[in-house]
């Protein structure tokens, strides 16, 4: 590593050093923007590393746990990266930079979502702000995309289509 | 049920395990009971998510290639970690018990035993499914067993979006014309007498319902369940003469279906033709 973080305290270098691990699938954002990261917990020696799967089936958590480790594979002898379903991911934990990143490479970001009591009987009806011009007058052409986090709008007002990273 | 120990090392770098949890603090009747559900539930997802997966490349419309291929990818990751789940409760490995069993040792529930039929069919089991799936997770939700009731807060947010795809699917062959709405009806009626086989009584239902990690019996399940679908289909104008949904044992078969027969020689090609290929 370079000499400069080691004035850090270790929690916090490990934290900036996470910023530099990337989603795969959507690289313009890293695991910190996207709220994958829950909880760093740093001993003498030993770094651990909490992560929630934005999607259960999503194949990019192995590739950013793998990630994950080598990144902080500098800082202490003992790392390790661990999923964890402690709490569910939601859409709205990607941070405010996270959200700036996705409308500048072209996904909308998700629409706010209830935190708790999400009843599967009752589905809201999915909305996004088009990441182009603005509008909100879109709508919804596939609730499922390219990823199992993406869905795919079409803007009425540029007339444009773009994906959505999904309210979950 | 050997397995060359290398590829049991391969796995543990790759593969994101499920949250440790204390297997000792369960009675062994309630371990059991525990893994049959964790096993049917597993199964349900796996069997469904290869059923979708068959849509790939031949779906009606491509919207739809990208939808089922993606709820293919959704139902087997939710399999996954239910399989990784079981492994840690009974102390296997979840490649073993996901593709290592032969055909009729799978507790898929019955309505996931027919064929892929044509697209109506396919609508109509998925809907029938994320329902029964909808009511069950609910009662899941505050299992006392948190690992899973952990899970199954996730699981509920991604299952939403499954549930209103095919909402709107049957709305749109229900309201389609002719031959779309004939196709509906007729799908629905050989599907109807296994509605409620996604309840079928589990061996160790009482340890569970004591233990408090299934918190409604699974007959009190299915009446919701059939309750919320037959004024849904009622609405729709949709009255399938004959066809009752039955009760019935639902995951027990003495040998499997030619249809699923032929799918678990699909799914196990590559495990079966190389020993340590990994998922």
């Amino acid at each position: 590593m370079s000499g400069g973080i080691s004035s850090l305290p270790l929690e916090q270098a490990v934290w900036a050093a996470l910023e530099d691990v990337h989603d795969p699938e959507i690289p313009t954002v890293s695991v910190v923007d996207l709220g994958v990261v829950r909880r760093v917990q740093v001993a003498p020696g030993r770094i651990r590393v909490e992560i929630l799967p934005t999607f259960v089936g999503c194949p990019a958590v192995d590739v950013m746990r793998a990630a994950v480790e080598e990144r902080l594979s500098g800082f202490a002898a003992d790392v390790e990266a661990r999923v964890t379903f402690a709490e569910p991911w939601t859409s709205e934990r990607i941070t405010e930079q996270g959200r700036q990143r996705l409308r500048a490479s072209g996904f909308g970001p998700p629409a706010p979502s209830t935190s708790e009591g999400v009843d599967p009987h009752l589905p809201v009806l999915p909305q996004a702000t088009c990441p182009y011009c603005g509008s909100r007058n879109t709508t919804i052409e596939n609730a499922f995309g390219p990823t199992l986090c993406r869905a795919i709008y079409h803007c009425a007002a540029c007339r444009q289509p773009f994906e959505q990273f999904k309210t979950v | 049920m050997s397995m060359p120990a290398d590829r049991r090392v391969t796995r543990a770098a790759v593969a994101p395990d499920v949250p440790a949890f204390d297997v000792h603090g369960l009675e062994p009747p309630v371990r059991e009971a525990l893994g049959e559900l964790l096993l049917t539930m597993a199964d349900d997802e796996f069997v469904l998510g290869f059923w979708d997966s068959e849509w790939t490349g031949i779906a009606p419309m491509l919207e739809e290639d990208v939808a089922f291929s993606s709820l293919a990818q959704d139902e087997i990751g939710h399999a996954r970690v239910l399989y990784e789940m079981l492994a840690q409760l009974t102390g296997g490995d979840a490649d073993e018990i996901a593709f290592g069993r032969p055909a009729d040792r799978y507790r898929h529930c019955r309505l996931l035993d027919h064929p892929r039929t044509d697209w109506a069919f396919s609508v109509a089991r998925r809907w029938l499914y994320d329902n029964a799936d909808a009511v069950r997770l609910s009662a899941l939700a505050s299992s006392s067993f948190q690992p899973l009731a952990q899970l199954v807060a996730k699981l509920r947010r991604e299952e939403v979006y499954h549930l209103m795809h095919m909402d709107i699917w049957l709305r749109r062959l229900a309201d389609g014309g002719d031959e779309p709405r004939a196709r509906l009806e007729a799908a629905l009626a050989q599907l109807l007498p296994d509605a409620l086989t996604p309840f079928a009584a589990l061996d160790g239902e009482p340890a569970l319902l004591e233990a408090g990690i299934l918190t409604a019996p699974m007959s009190e399940l299915a009446d919701r369940h059939l309750e919320r679908s037959s004024a849904v289909l009622a609405g729709l104008g949709i009255r399938i003469a004959g066809a009752t949904p039955g009760r019935g044992s639902g995951r027990d078969r003495e040998r499997a279906s030619d249809a699923f027969q032929w799918l678990w020689s699909e799914f196990t090609m590559v495990i079966r033709s190389e020993e340590e290929a990994v998922w």
